[in-house]
């Protein structure tokens, strides 16, 4: 496996610039994420590491060395799309079997047979291995096409959205099996998706795309807990983040248009700012801080998502379990203060 | 199928695509006809009534607004429909678009508002009827993640305010426990259990049920019951059942035989000299926690939820123990909860 580095890569459309100015480095053995909304240009990433696009502006190094003049073929990468493109009337074998059959491999059949039924191993399809395709699930589908990428043991595997076709049970199941497999092959894996939840539990590294460019690059706890804008506060976590305007008076913090009243968490906050309160950091206590209304619960089970009014202002709160709380009580509540973020009025992290 | 809905009731028809809660609706409403059977609106029957003669308001997944006409224009179509007068016209209008803050968008086309406005304003359009009662087929389908929470709310909050009789068709699980009085959860056709937030997720009515409340689903592992104590998958991993559920066991499953074991990935704690053993297999953050998944023995996989410190790489051994409390049993050949109860 390789790593990959991406050198201020700009990639215009006719009216629209899809990356501006974009760098990042995939290390060997790394699941690296690019996490943002439709259009922020994931996918023109993942095509111009591909080979597929080409870029206007930077360049694409694999180990160090570019990869600019190298046509798609040459790069040696292998993708894994949303849509599962496998050939229906071939069998389940003959699909893994097809990119080591390819005239420029050329691999013997013994060789072929043993990938085959590694990977098929791995993905836990074993079973299928003579079945037509266009007979499976949606699932073994998709283990089908990640097999495909896997018996060709390529530099890296590119990833666009590859469970966002699946229901949100089979996605919860192959996220988890995905993540074990990359962990224990140690490959070199780029993936690309807008779903938050999917970014967290499987990077190692996440960029944030938007509008073309990184907004922030780091670990899912740098991600979370040190969101550089309010941007990336409120694109990961569910509930979303709390955000209120507050303004700075006398070493206190106060939430406009409320009662809360906070001691400053950051010593150099500006007059006028934005915070940020996650939702599991307000926490009901018969003898908390704070006061309020609930005016809305909305059972999960695992846990319960509370709306609390103070003043003009409804805050979220995420309490474990069922509460025992009714709609119109009235609730205290603390707030974790090392957990407090925030933000310029320039929606920028105003560092601690 | 029998299912009663009262007054003022928020009922969530639950399922994946094909169960039939699309259908149970259409036939509430009157766009489809039933095959067999009477469905009666407050007490009178209507099975053969007209879509418009039942005194129904619909909200389709799609918005279904008029694009050419302004918001103001439709959400005061029913009601000119209606022949009602300018007066009343006016106050409901008022009312609705108050209740919904969307003021500010009566003089503006639907094709200018954002998705979650848009899906505002078929909401305004079918509250400004008042009609007996809402059905709702996926409203918050069509919107994208941080839209559909905001909306959920919305709804639900509508609801506390109006306390008109919904039923609501979702697959969503997450939504149907936000927002329902109660859940209705359906699958091929039928339904497999009706009951509150709390019991679909405390007391699953089967084994589809408990996979398809929660994110993830209730672990459920099958192992041999004797002697008081279920002989789990992995090498020395018994549970001990409490006193009070091992007659009901014996009697529901008839003898000592297979059980299957179900808990929530909350009922679960990592503990140094816990009973249960497995290794690691993955273990994610999900932000607000971490999700460990640990296998007991060939892919038996339990997903147990942690806080976020705990970290644990691949492979790594660990132990458990269950909250006995929080432990539910199934009969692995009907597929139906146990009861502790049903033995009493």
């Amino acid at each position: 496996m390789s790593n990959i580095e991406l050198r201020q890569i700009t990639k215009d459309f006719p009216g629209v610039t899809a990356l501006k100015d974009v760098s990042f480095s995939v290390k060997d053995g790394e699941f690296f994420v690019l996490l943002g909304p439709t259009g922020a240009g994931k996918t023109t990433s993942l095509r111009v590491i591909s080979g597929l696009e080409r870029q206007d502006e930077g360049s694409v190094l694999f180990d160090g060395a570019p990869v600019d003049a190298l046509t798609p073929a040459d790069r040696d990468v292998a993708f894994v799309f949303q849509q599962y493109s496998l050939y229906p009337t071939m069998s389940v074998y003959d699909n893994l079997a097809f990119p080591l059959r390819a005239p420029l491999r050329r691999v013997p059949e013994p060789e072929i047979r043993k990938r085959v039924e590694e990977a098929a191993e791995k993905l836990r399809i074993s079973h299928l291995l003579k079945r037509k395709t266009a007979h499976l699930s949606g699932g073994e589908m998709q283990r089908v096409s990640i097999g495909r990428a896997i018996v060709r043991n390529p530099r890296v595997f590119l990833m666009d959205e590859p469970l966002s076709n699946l229901d949100a049970k089979l996605r919860e199941a192959l996220r988890v099996e995905l993540k074990h497999l990359q962990k224990t092959q140690g490959s070199t894996t780029l993936f690309v998706t807008h779903d938050q939840i999917e970014a967290l539990t499987m990077a190692d590294r996440i960029a944030v795309l938007s509008e073309g460019r990184i907004i922030q690059e780091g670990t899912p706890d740098d991600i979370y807990d040190r969101p550089a804008t309010t941007y990336v506060a409120q694109l990961v976590g569910t509930p979303r983040i709390n955000l209120f305007e507050a303004s700075r008076e006398n070493g206190t913090v106060r939430v406009k248009g409320s009662e809360l009243h906070i001691p400053a968490p950051i010593a150099t906050l500006p007059a006028s700012f934005l915070l940020g309160i996650r939702p599991e950091d307000v926490k009901p206590d018969p003898g908390g801080q704070f006061g309020g209304t609930v005016v809305l619960t909305e059972p999960l089970g695992v846990e319960t998502i509370l709306h609390i009014e103070s003043g003009e202002q409804t805050l979220l709160c995420l309490v474990p379990g069922m509460t025992s709380l009714r709609l119109g009580g009235e609730v205290r509540f603390n707030i974790v203060q090392e957990k407090l973020h925030c933000f310029g009025l320039d929606r920028k992290r105003v560092a601690s | 199928m029998d299912l009663t809905i009262h007054d003022g009731e928020f009922v969530v028809l639950l399922g994946p695509s094909g169960c039939g809660k699309t259908t149970t609706l259409r036939m509430i409403s009157g766009l489809e006809t039933v095959t067999s059977g009477q469905i009666l609106l407050n007490g009178r029957n209507v099975t053969w009534r007209h879509p418009s003669d039942r005194d129904i308001a619909f909200v389709f997944q799609f918005y279904a607004l008029y694009p050419h006409i302004t918001v103001r224009d439709n959400i005061t179509f029913p009601l000119r429909a209606q022949g009602e007068s300018r007066e009343t016209i006016e106050q409901r209008l008022n009312e609705v678009v108050r209740l919904l803050q969307i003021e500010h968008l009566l003089n503006t086309r639907p094709g200018k508002l954002s998705g979650g406005d848009q899906q505002r304003v078929a909401l305004a359009r079918a509250l400004v009827r008042r009609p007996a009662a809402f059905l709702m087929d996926e409203p918050l389908g069509a919107l994208d993640a941080e839209f559909r929470e905001t909306m959920r709310a919305e709804i639900k909050r509508l609801h506390i305010l109006q306390h008109a009789t919904t039923v609501y068709v979702t697959h969503d699980q997450i939504e149907a426990m936000a927002m329902g009085d109660r859940i209705v959860v359906m699958s091929s056709a039928v339904v497999q259990q009706v009951g509150t937030p709390t019991d679909v997720y405390y007391d699953p009515a089967n084994l589809f049920v408990a996979r398809f409340i929660g994110s993830p689903g209730m672990n459920l592992i099958t192992g041999h019951f004797a002697d008081g104590v279920v002989k789990m998958p992995g090498a020395d991993n018994r549970y001990s059942v409490l006193p009070a559920w091992r007659q009901p066991l014996q009697k529901a499953l008839g003898g000592e035989k297979d059980a299957v074991v179900g808990f929530r990935p909350e009922a679960a704690h990592i503990k140094p000299e816990g009973a249960l053993a497995g290794e690691v297999y993955a273990s994610d953050m999900h932000g607000a926690y971490t999700m460990l998944h640990v296998n007991m023995n060939e892919m038996d996989i339990v997903h147990i939820r942690g806080d976020r410190q705990a970290y644990y790489p691949i492979g790594a051994p660990v132990r458990f123990d269950l909250n006995p409390e929080m432990v539910r049993f199934f009969n692995p050949e009907t597929e139906a909860a146990i009861r502790r109860e049903a033995a009493q």
